[in-house]
């Protein structure tokens, strides 16, 4: 096929918009994080003068001193946790709904897809009032428990939908050399499962790395509040310094790792968010 | 699952008990956890909505039926709050169906570079809604943000200064934010599309737009349905980027605001407790009205990122 010197320049403009319409945001919190302190005001998208004083001010102080040290490794810990637990629970909940005849079937679908739906704000109260009673208010557990239940819809659906494309006349095989259907599970499906489940894993962990509803409500210090609620109660080095620094610079460290997953991963990530959007 | 069905009655009744007792057991887990944090707490937001229940004030806890609905319903700031989220609600989701379907079909038919728009519209899906909201506040601050400074933007618009700009921006914020989800979405429904379709209908001279709108149009509803509940629903969830940019000045409050306050900031989880219900049926109402009203299979759809 033929294309038309008009047409390359049409589709030019149109990836150049779409690439712009998605960068610039990114673009313009780095280069906030690079100025110093007296040009944060200048107006300017590109900064006159690069300095890194943002950064080193987000780790001053160690795990204490720092407003942002703590809640990074709460975030990473919280969402590396919850994904484990979710992608462990959610497999065994997809392989019986890709694989195995019983009742109720359609009905765990339709609740997964219901929690989906659910508006997270309904459950803050009760959870804040119910948390502060068994006393896991303010614990990576009083955190785990509402990321893992809205996790799992997400996590049940593309593990489902990968599920089902699996070749499983091998786990057949598996069953008539003798395997119960447990170790044809194991042994068979799982490593052929291994891609869909990453995936799963990766959707996941993004869900909880960006949360700030559950964070903001039930937590109350640095114990186990996360980098967005952390960013929310940011202040300036002193009473009288405006924060946006160093919350440029903490948004940029936080961003990074999500730009390389997405380089990297891109395929996947894209598989997965669409797995299942249409009827295979 | 059609396999399986056909094969489940040749298979011997003590075969088929073990399966499904394997299966309620690989399912009663996630099962348990989704409930635990979903229908058990609507259920104790609906007790504690009947009640006078103040944290400040345990000691005054009494039974007062539906009184909370009542302050909530009869005030003015609910209202506001419904009319500022459905606002937000119904501008983001149509521009971002609009956008996000240019987009779709520059990923889809762009003639280069398209493995790295993929790559480059996923940004913002994975960045976290605080720090775009961050983005997007800093740069429309009067006093230190690039937009003013922009040809055609008067240097001194205070954006954050009234209702509608600050709404404005808050919109702007959601939609970079969401449109690639919904973008992707409305990829996967262009890509099931026959390409010979195309072909046939511009032999027989349709223009792009035509068989944009014959073919493409209608062969994607289901797709664009399912696209916009989804989306639908989590906008009028909107929390994140009002509290960062405005945290409600200018009445800029959405419901879900008004319901933290309440409850965290004011402990009132009476009224609290109201305003959440409240929300949870706008969200059965809106869910409703997609699958009775427009025909939307959410069996064929799937759970938002």
């Amino acid at each position: 096929m033929r294309h038309g010197t008009r047409e390359y320049s049409l589709w030019t403009i149109a990836i150049v918009l779409v690439v712009l319409f998605a960068l610039i945001p990114v673009l313009w919190l780095i280069s906030i994080s690079l100025k110093p302190p007296s040009e944060i005001i200048d107006q300017r998208f590109i900064p006159a003068s690069v300095s890194f004083d943002n950064y080193k001010s987000l780790f001053e102080g160690g795990i204490d001193g720092s407003p942002f040290l703590k809640p990074l490794i709460n975030s990473i810990a919280i969402a590396l946790i919850t994904t484990v637990i979710a992608i462990t629970l959610a497999s065994f909940t997809a392989y019986a709904i890709a694989r195995l005849e019983f009742p109720g079937k359609r009905a765990i679908l339709a609740g997964a897809l219901a929690i989906a739906m659910f508006p997270p704000i309904s459950t803050v109260g009760p959870l804040f009032d119910m948390w502060r009673a068994i006393g896991i208010y303010d614990t990576y557990l009083g955190l785990i428990i509402p990321y893992l239940t809205f996790a799992l819809p997400l996590a049940i659906y593309v593990l489902v939908a990968f599920f089902r494309e699996i070749p499983w006349d091998l786990e057949q095989a598996a069953q008539v050399d003798g395997a119960t259907p447990w170790q044809a599970f194991r042994k068979v499906i799982l490593p052929l499962a291994a891609p869909g489940v990453f995936t799963a894993a990766i959707l996941v962990f993004i869900f909880c790395w960006n949360d700030f509803v559950f964070s903001i409500s039930l937590t109350s210090s640095d114990a186990s509040r996360t980098v967005p609620a952390a960013l929310a109660f940011f202040t300036g080095e002193s009473t009288f310094t405006e924060p946006t620094g160093s919350i440029a610079a903490a948004a940029v460290v936080v961003t990074i790792p999500i730009i390389v997953f997405v380089l990297v991963f891109q395929r996947r990530i894209v598989s997965g968010l669409t797995a299942g959007a249409v009827k295979g | 699952m059609e396999a399986s069905a056909q094969k489940a009655p040749v298979k011997v009744s003590s075969r088929t008990r073990s399966e499904r007792k394997l299966a309620w057991m690989l399912c009663a887990p996630a099962v348990i956890a989704m409930l635990a944090v979903t229908a058990y707490p609507i259920g104790y937001a609906v007790v504690l909505s009947l009640q006078k229940i103040d944290l400040r004030f345990p000691e005054q806890t009494e039974f007062i039926g539906l009184a909370n609905y009542g302050t909530v319903l009869s005030s003015e700031l609910w209202w506001m709050d419904v009319f500022n989220t459905l606002l937000i609600m119904v501008v983001s989701v149509s521009i971002e169906l609009v956008l996000g379907m240019a987009i779709a079909l520059v990923m889809h038919r762009a003639i280069f570079a398209r493995g790295a728009v993929r790559t480059v519209v996923l940004i913002p899906y994975g960045i976290i809604t605080v720090v775009a909201a961050f983005a997007w506040q800093f740069a429309f601050a009067s006093d230190s943000g690039f937009v003013n400074n922009l040809p055609l933007i008067p240097d001194e618009m205070n954006w954050f200064g009234g209702h509608l700009s600050s709404l404005a921006v808050i919109i702007m914020a959601e939609i970079w934010k969401t449109t690639p989800f919904m973008a992707l979405l409305l990829l996967a429904g262009l890509v099931t599309i026959d390409g010979g379709l195309y072909e046939a209908a511009k032999v027989d001279g349709a223009s792009a737009w035509q068989r944009f709108v014959r073919i493409t149009l209608p062969l994607m509803k289901p797709a664009i349905l399912v696209a916009v509940l989804f989306r639908t629903l989590e906008a009028f969830r909107v929390f994140d980027s009002i509290f960062i940019m405005t945290r409600g000045a200018q009445n800029t409050e959405s419901v879900s605001i008004l319901g933290f306050n309440q409850l965290i900031n004011r402990l009132n989880l009476g009224l609290g407790s109201a305003v959440s219900v409240l929300i949870f049926l706008f969200v059965v109402v809106i869910a409703f009205i997609f699958v009775k009203g427009l025909g939307v299979k959410v069996e064929e759809g799937r759970p938002g990122g």
